[in-house]
């Protein structure tokens, strides 16, 4: 029997903003133990809630973003339960009206465009942090009442590899709306999966089986496919699929089962007293609306077309919105669209990964980059200078100065005086006469080294076309 | 006993020293702490100090507020940062707050000197004072007899002498039900006029904090330095807080006032019906109208009431769970049982009824037949009120069926005592200012308030005929 | 009658410890309140909105400024705290 997957996703991002979701306390991550709370996230007697206007707007942003329809009246609701790092003993959290409904996300699985619907996102209040020691546990309570928005895709996920790929894109694009910063080993972004399998052509859903503890995008693709392998292994041995919670063992690759004696929850909803409904009327959402920016899927079609670049290219470049501007303003600068990616997917990249610096903190700026690649272009330096140059600047040198400056301080421009080069090309051929009657009897793998004489000689500034020509001539 | 306004006028003239004002009150509160209980700490030292303070102030020239020397109770369900709040419960009994209520910072910045916290029914829950881990209250009219509560304390404090002023807190009755039996004038207002933040919380939607005085005056000056809008609490109302005390009038000319046939049905004691009439035509004398109104859904207020305020007091008192304060048992062999044992230990009956009624009534398959159909039914509630008031400016009536009971009368009987509460659960179930100023005395000598219910903002009009009726009793 | 399965279950999920005699006496209590709130259902609310708020009034929202509360100690968090370590609450284990 052929089986089908099944898949849907539920990811809490953790917003970026200053201040708590509802109270003023601040959510920078690595404060010392309870000192980023109050009375209000601390759950002390007495204490209210009162709401962060940012994180309304940053989920009509993500919403947006998505597709979503904003609601109107927004209205929190009490999740109630009991758990150490649950203050209160209840969530202020969405339950049956969400900020955003209906939307969806579009991206790529093996070059194939994929849609998958989102049913809502809303928005929550995060717990603090229960920290396990064999037979006790510590509450750290600075995570309590930090934002989080929860979105639920519908489960159109039908396999490990598209949940990964809806991740990334999800990410990237709360990294382009600078709503979250997408880590999923600190937190910041958290995904839990709903996984079920059924025979293929079957339209009931099968039984589904929620997944948690994964934290990484890696981790997705394996507790899945894992889970689904656990599954038809059951299915195929006449066992029925248990409806539970089950854990993600990174150790051991293998998803266990959270049976706890305990009754199944009865979060036992209802409407926030202390908070009334919030309303998201059409002119606030259209005035988040001008602050979309140009979305991943998009700029990458665009990037596509505009300047002919390769897929696989334009999914790098447009990774984060700080690469994609940095590119763009250097294929603009160049009119050089292929070479501009060509030196940023290569050596910008590597250099960036070497000295783990994020593009902004590029020790090439822009216009440096633009400079190296117009000066090849319009013939001034060649490529090994350029890229002489490049490493150059990467080690800290020439910080700041243009490559104009660069080129003529240390004498780089590149010689392409056919004359001056035809003098050195006598002098080696001179200087190895063994090399050149073996190159004229046959080997041409030789070639290689009296362009490396010549370019020695020249201290790398030989034009390489002039050379070939005059030493192909000449030999 | 001087009044507020001639306390805090002769603590600005100089004529009178806040330290005077604290010390007698103090000396009263311990004297009859063996007789009413109304306390269930007394703050010695921190009200001389702060008394000292107001005095330095007034010395220097500088503005102590208008409020200045007053001593005031508050109930023990305010926080008050550095000093202890119980909510009178075994819970909290050693819980110290970091942070003070807003009422409570407001009354310090306007000059009013806190000295004691006064006993309640524990977490607000009850009519009676007898629900306090700390004892019972007793009325100071006849100590036999209960001070009416949950703001039992706070009413024996204020009836029995020891301060001029005391702030409860109304939910389902809580202040005008006191007031009502220890004969003093108490004030709910409008829901969102005082802010709850720091008011340990009982059901969300309904509490409201509120002054306890010996006269109309004193609980307008109260209540001005209370209210208004707090940014710490989302459900208060940005709506400015009129002068009331300095607007106060005795003057009734052409008030339609309201009389609900349910509140004056069947079932009421016939001596608390004479006194209400006549209350009700001493308005007439005065000028005032009297129209004929209903709210039909008042005998379905009782069920309304108990189910939204049990649901949301259930959630409201799940962070009592021993892990951050408050009482940890002894005797926890894991996180569950620390849960169930802290908490079956440190709460009382009442609060345990009502959170599991609360939890009940919001499990899963119960939500729509009782916690949804409970605001619904709400809402018309509210209604019933909102088409009264097309008709009328003011509705009065009873505060209760009876006047006060004898300790220990309906304690075994929860929905006997719930029952008492049929015609003061209508105004914060609405949101609506309600009042209750004493308008005489049964033959055995208890007192009978008479409620006055307001629309939506209208303080002034309700403390004006509350007002009248005082002047001209 | 509520059934005394019916009261454990609530008090589970509320994490009450109830002594027998509660448990039967709640179960009593109970039932008797729940009947009268039962008469409810006998009024018409067809295309009522529920009633939250009983105060028409506008959701007032925070600008996201930081403002640290400032206790009067660093560790007030922990000050009336049954049990901790360090600045940290401490608990039983779950199981």
């Amino acid at each position: 029997m052929a089986f089908e997957t099944v898949i849907g996703l539920e990811v809490h991002a953790q917003l970026l903003t200053d201040s708590k979701i509802f109270c003023a306390c601040s959510t920078q991550f690595g404060a010392p133990d309870n000192t980023n709370t109050c009375p209000v996230c601390t759950g002390m007697p007495g204490a209210l809630p009162v709401l962060n206007r940012k994180v309304v707007e940053m989920s009509i942003l993500t919403g947006l973003a998505l597709q979503c329809e904003i609601r109107e009246n927004n209205v929190f609701s009490r999740k109630n339960y009991f758990y150490p790092d649950l203050p209160k003993g209840y969530q202020i959290s969405q339950y049956d009206e969400p900020i955003c409904v209906k939307g969806k996300l579009t991206f790529y699985v093996d070059d194939k465009e994929k849609t998958v619907g989102i049913t809502r996102a809303h928005m929550e209040e995060d717990a603090g942090k229960n920290i396990h020691h064999g037979e006790f546990s510590l509450v750290n309570l600075n995570r309590s009442s930090v934002p989080l928005l929860e979105i639920v895709s519908e489960p159109d996920i039908r396999s490990a590899k598209e949940a990964g790929e809806y991740l990334r894109a999800l990410r990237s694009i709360l990294l382009y709306l600078g709503v979250c910063d997408g880590n999923m080993e600190e937190g910041s972004m958290r995904c839990d999966a709903n996984v079920s399998v059924r025979p293929v052509g079957e339209k009931k859903f099968g039984q589904r089986v929620e997944l948690k503890n994964i934290n990484s995008f890696r981790f997705v693709e394996k507790a899945i496919e894992y889970e689904v392998g656990r599954q038809i292994d059951l299915i195929e041995q006449g066992e029925k699929i248990a409806q539970e919670t089950r854990l993600y063992d990174p150790d051991k690759n293998r998803t266990i089962s959270m049976r706890s004696k305990e009754e199944a929850h009865d979060y036992r909803y209802f409407p926030e007293p202390d908070l009334l409904p919030v309303k998201v009327d059409r002119a606030w959402v259209e005035k988040v609306r001008t602050r979309l920016p140009e979305l991943p899927l998009d700029k990458l079609k665009r990037f596509v077309s505009e300047y002919k670049i390769p897929e696989y290219d334009a999914q790098i470049l447009t990774q984060t919105r700080a690469m994609a501007e940095f590119y763009e303003e250097v294929a603009k600068l160049t009119s050089n669209p292929k070479a501009a990616s060509n030196w940023i997917m290569g050596d910008l990249l590597r250099i960036l990964n070497e000295q783990k610096k994020e593009i902004t903190e590029s020790p090439i700026s822009k216009e440096q980059l633009a400079d190296l690649i117009k000066n090849i272009d319009g013939g001034k330096i060649s490529g090994k200078i350029a890229k002489t140059i490049f490493e150059d600047l990467a080690a800290g040198k020439y910080a700041g100065e243009k490559i104009e400056a660069v080129i003529s301080k240390n004498n780089l421009v590149q010689v392409t005086d056919t004359g001056a080069i035809e003098a050195v090309i006598d002098k080696i051929i001179a200087a190895n006469p063994g090399q050149v009657e073996q190159y004229r009897s046959g080997k041409d793998k030789l070639f290689g080294f009296f362009v490396g004489q010549v370019m020695k000689e020249m201290k790398g500034q030989g034009a390489p076309n002039v050379i070939n020509d005059l030493l192909k001539k000449k030999l | 006993m001087t009044s507020i306004r001639e306390m805090r006028d002769g603590v600005r003239n100089k004529k009178l020293k806040a330290k005077d004002l604290v010390s007698e009150a103090l000396k009263k509160a311990h004297d009859a702490q063996p007789k009413y209980n109304s306390f269930i700490s007394i703050c010695d030292e921190s009200a001389m100090k702060a008394a000292e303070h107001v005095d330095k102030l007034v010395a220097s020239g500088k503005d102590p507020g208008p409020l200045a020397g007053v001593p005031i109770a508050v109930k023990d369900l305010l926080c008050t940062r550095g000093h202890r709040t119980t909510a009178a419960s075994k819970i909290l009994d050693q819980y110290i707050p970091p942070y003070s209520a807003t009422v409570v910072e407001k009354l310090e910045e306007a000059g009013a000197i806190v000295i004691g916290k006064a006993n309640l029914d524990e977490f607000a829950m009850g009519a009676s004072n007898e629900n306090s881990a700390y004892g019972a209250v007793k009325n100071p009219v006849d100590p036999t007899r209960v001070p009416g509560g949950s703001s039992g304390g706070s009413a024996a404090a204020v009836a029995a002498g020891i301060v001029r002023a005391a702030i409860g807190t109304d939910t389902g009755g809580s202040i005008r039900e006191p007031a009502s039996f220890c004969g003093i004038t108490g004030i709910k207002p409008t829901y969102g006029r005082v802010s709850r933040y720091g008011i340990i919380a009982f059901a969300s939607s309904l509490d409201q904090a509120g002054p306890m005085t010996r006269s109309v005056d004193d609980s307008a000056i109260v209540l001005e330095t209370i209210s208004g809008k707090d940014p710490r609490d989302a459900t208060t109302a940005d709506i400015a807080v009129p002068k009331w005390s300095e607007n106060l009038k005795d003057n009734v000319k052409g008030l339609r006032v309201g009389l609900p046939k349910e509140y004056f049905a069947d079932g009421i004691d016939p001596e608390v019906r004479k006194v209400i009439d006549n209350a009700v035509q001493l308005l007439k004398a005065q000028g005032a109208t009297l129209v004929d109104v209903d709210l039909p859904l008042t005998p379905h207020g009782i069920a309304v009431y108990y189910i939204v305020a049990c649901c949301e007091a259930s959630s409201n008192l799940a962070r009592y769970d021993g892990v951050r304060y408050g009482l940890r048992t002894k005797d926890a062999a894991n996180l569950l049982e620390l849960y169930e044992k802290s908490r079956g230990e440190g709460f009382g009956a009442e609060p345990k009824r009502r959170i599991m009624l609360g939890t009940y009534a919001l499990s899963s398959g119960y939500y729509d037949a009782f916690y949804k159909k409970a605001c619904q039914v709400r809402r018309l509630v509210r209604e019933d009120f909102l088409k009264a008031f097309a008709k009328c400016d003011l509705i009065v009536g009873p505060v209760t069926p009876g006047p006060a009971f004898k300790l220990g009368e309906k304690f075994s009987d929860p929905l006997k005592m719930y029952l008492n509460d049929v015609f003061t659960l209508g105004a914060p179930l609405a949101g609506l200012p309600g009042l209750s100023v004493n308008a005489g005395f049964t033959k055995e000598k208890l007192p009978v308030g008479l409620q006055i219910i307001g629309p939506h903002f209208e303080e002034q009009r309700i403390l004006d005929a509350a007002h009248t009726v005082e002047t001209h009793l | 009658m509520i059934s005394e399965e019916t009261i454990k279950h609530i008090a589970k999920l509320a994490r009450l410890a109830l002594t027998p005699e509660e448990v039967t006496l709640y179960s009593k209590q109970l039932a008797g309140i729940l009947d009268h709130v039962g008469e409810l259902a006998k009024v018409n609310t067809e295309g009522v909105v529920p009633l939250v708020t009983p105060t028409d009034m506008a959701i007032a929202v925070r600008e996201d400024v930081v403002v640290p509360f400032k206790g009067d100690s660093e560790d007030w968090a922990v000050e009336n705290a049954p049990d901790k370590s360090g600045n940290l609450y401490k608990v039983p284990a779950v199981l």
